[in-house]
């Protein structure tokens, strides 16, 4: 019997929505963390059952949480149950350590970065914002943090290291923050090459290392900002989310600040495919699981407001890979309706009829059983939506 | 045996009530007693202080007896009211919305 288990991070706390095949009835669980803003959480395509959850707080800090029963019962990786301790009452707690790689040995000195006025930042660790679990070695996750860097787990969360190679590249006195901070955002592994990883930052742009994460190189050629000083800049780029089809990795789709983009090359070069979109800003974008040419994005009104035009809720379907799109509203609300569906809040399941997932930010977790044709609320009232995952379970 | 109170967000993550009680050995200062909070529940290191620099978070505060304790050097001892139990440390969030 198959299913799905979708995972929502939202400003107060996560709720896991399950349903059988159909995705017609739904049960809902959570609050979990009640209270904490859940940035992200996602399931390991190795072991479904495992399930990594960004709580995070402002007042508080960083905290990593682990499920191994799909999201029934919940621990920090670092302090399992029974095991609060080390030996001899050392205390652990490891797991919620995020701390930037400065040795002379493995990293490179700490830069600092461009903050909003222009002047130079020193680095300050924030919150994780994206949780991407191996897809080849079950304890191996990789955790996108703000400020924008990529750190590594290979003990399922209970200790973290920087990838410094990445803020090593050269370029991050030129990194600036977008208005959502300067987040590493988008962590895309290559299933045919387990080498070879993706990530975006807000706003620097793209990189991609073929290498294990050693050396990056910035992936932005073909990119066009208005909004920088060198609109066609190697790295500055306010790059809002990248999407894959697994099954056909060298294509990626990227819904930048403005413009949706398109590579056939690993990122080498962009081109727009922007198209008819009623206004190319928005943040999520998404690719169906079984059409690779097959997108989706939900226009936001910019620079400003961010919120969907025209008071009308409309996912965007292209068919052709980009270009020509079609508005998809049916069982959206269509009049008075001013919500923003964040970057990571969008996801794709891969039954036979792809289902399709975004949250918003006045609560509702929508879904789409049939690529998108016909919507319904699985829920109406949650807080607002930071992150939807879903997992496909056979 | 020293009471501590914390903040919601931090009883739901240590699994406790409103109010713990811990043992310190020595001088009993806001350090010794971090350091006590975050050996008995270690599931607490970093929200309190930051990681690496041990500095108090900037949305908490720590008062004692009354008296604002936040800016105070943490080898400052606490009040004797609090090393006997009568009085609580407590660890305060911000109100600061949210």
């Amino acid at each position: 019997m198959s299913g799905v288990r979708v995972l929502v991070g939202t400003k107060k706390g996560a709720f896991i929505l399950t349903s059988d095949g159909k995705r017609e009835k739904w049960e809902v669980s959570g609050p979990h963390f009640a209270g904490w803003e859940i940035y992200h959480m996602k399931g390991s395509k190795l072991d479904p059952n495992r399930i990594y959850a960004s709580q995070t707080s402002g007042w508080f800090g960083q905290v990593i949480q682990r499920s191994d029963d799909g999201g029934k019962t919940w621990f920090q990786p670092g302090t399992p149950p029974g095991e609060e301790k080390g030996p001899g009452g050392t205390p652990k707690g490891e797991s919620n350590k995020f701390v930037y790689d400065v040795s002379p040995e493995t990293g490179k000195p700490l830069t600092t970065h461009q903050f909003y006025d222009g002047t130079q930042h020193p680095w300050e660790f924030k919150r994780v914002w994206h949780l991407e679990p191996s897809l080849a070695e079950g304890d191996t996750v990789y955790a996108g943090v703000e400020d924008a860097a990529l750190f590594r787990s290979k003990d399922g969360g209970k200790s973290w290291q920087e990838l410094s190679g990445l803020r090593g590249h050269g370029t991050g006195p030129q990194w600036q923050p977008g208005a959502g901070g300067m987040c590493l955002h988008t962590v895309i592994l290559d299933p045919g090459d387990p080498k070879r990883i993706y990530i975006a930052i807000s706003a620097a742009g793209a990189f991609r290392t073929d290498d294990g994460g050693s050396t990056w190189k910035p992936i932005n050629k073909g990119l066009h900002s208005l909004y920088i000083p060198n609109p066609t800049a190697e790295v500055g780029h306010c790059v809002h989310h990248v999407a894959m089809n697994l099954k056909r990795p060298n294509v990626l789709f990227m819904q930048k600040h403005w413009d949706v983009m398109r590579s056939d090359n690993a990122g080498d070069s962009w081109k727009e495919v922007s198209g008819n979109l009623p206004t190319d800003f928005g943040f999520v974008i998404d690719v169906h699981a079984h059409e690779p040419e097959t997108v989706y994005v939900v226009p936001i009104k910019s620079d400003s407001e961010h919120y969907v035009p025209d008071g009308k809720l409309r996912v965007y379907r292209s068919k052709t890979g980009g270009n020509e799109w079609e508005a998809l509203t049916n069982g959206l609300p269509q009049q008075n309706c001013f919500v923003n569906i964040l970057r990571d809040a969008m996801a794709v399941d891969s039954l036979d009829k792809c289902g399709i997932y975004f949250g918003t930010s006045g609560g509702q977790v929508y879904v789409s059983a049939d690529a998108g044709d016909t919507w319904k609320a699985i829920v109406h009232d949650l807080p607002g939506v930071l992150s939807v995952e879903v997992q496909t379970l056979q | 045996m020293i009471r501590v109170v914390l903040p919601q967000h931090l009883r739901s993550l240590a699994h406790v009530g409103s109010e713990v009680q811990i043992n310190v050995q020595g001088a009993v200062t806001l350090r010794a007693i971090l350091d006590a909070i975050e050996a008995e529940y270690p599931m607490l290191q970093g929200t309190i202080r930051d990681h690496v620099t041990q500095e108090r978070r900037p949305f908490l505060r720590f008062f004692a007896c009354g008296e604002d304790m936040s800016h105070e050097s943490p080898d400052t001892p606490v009040p004797e009211a609090v090393v006997c139990g009568a009085e609580p440390l407590l660890v305060i969030g911000a109100i600061a919305g949210g």
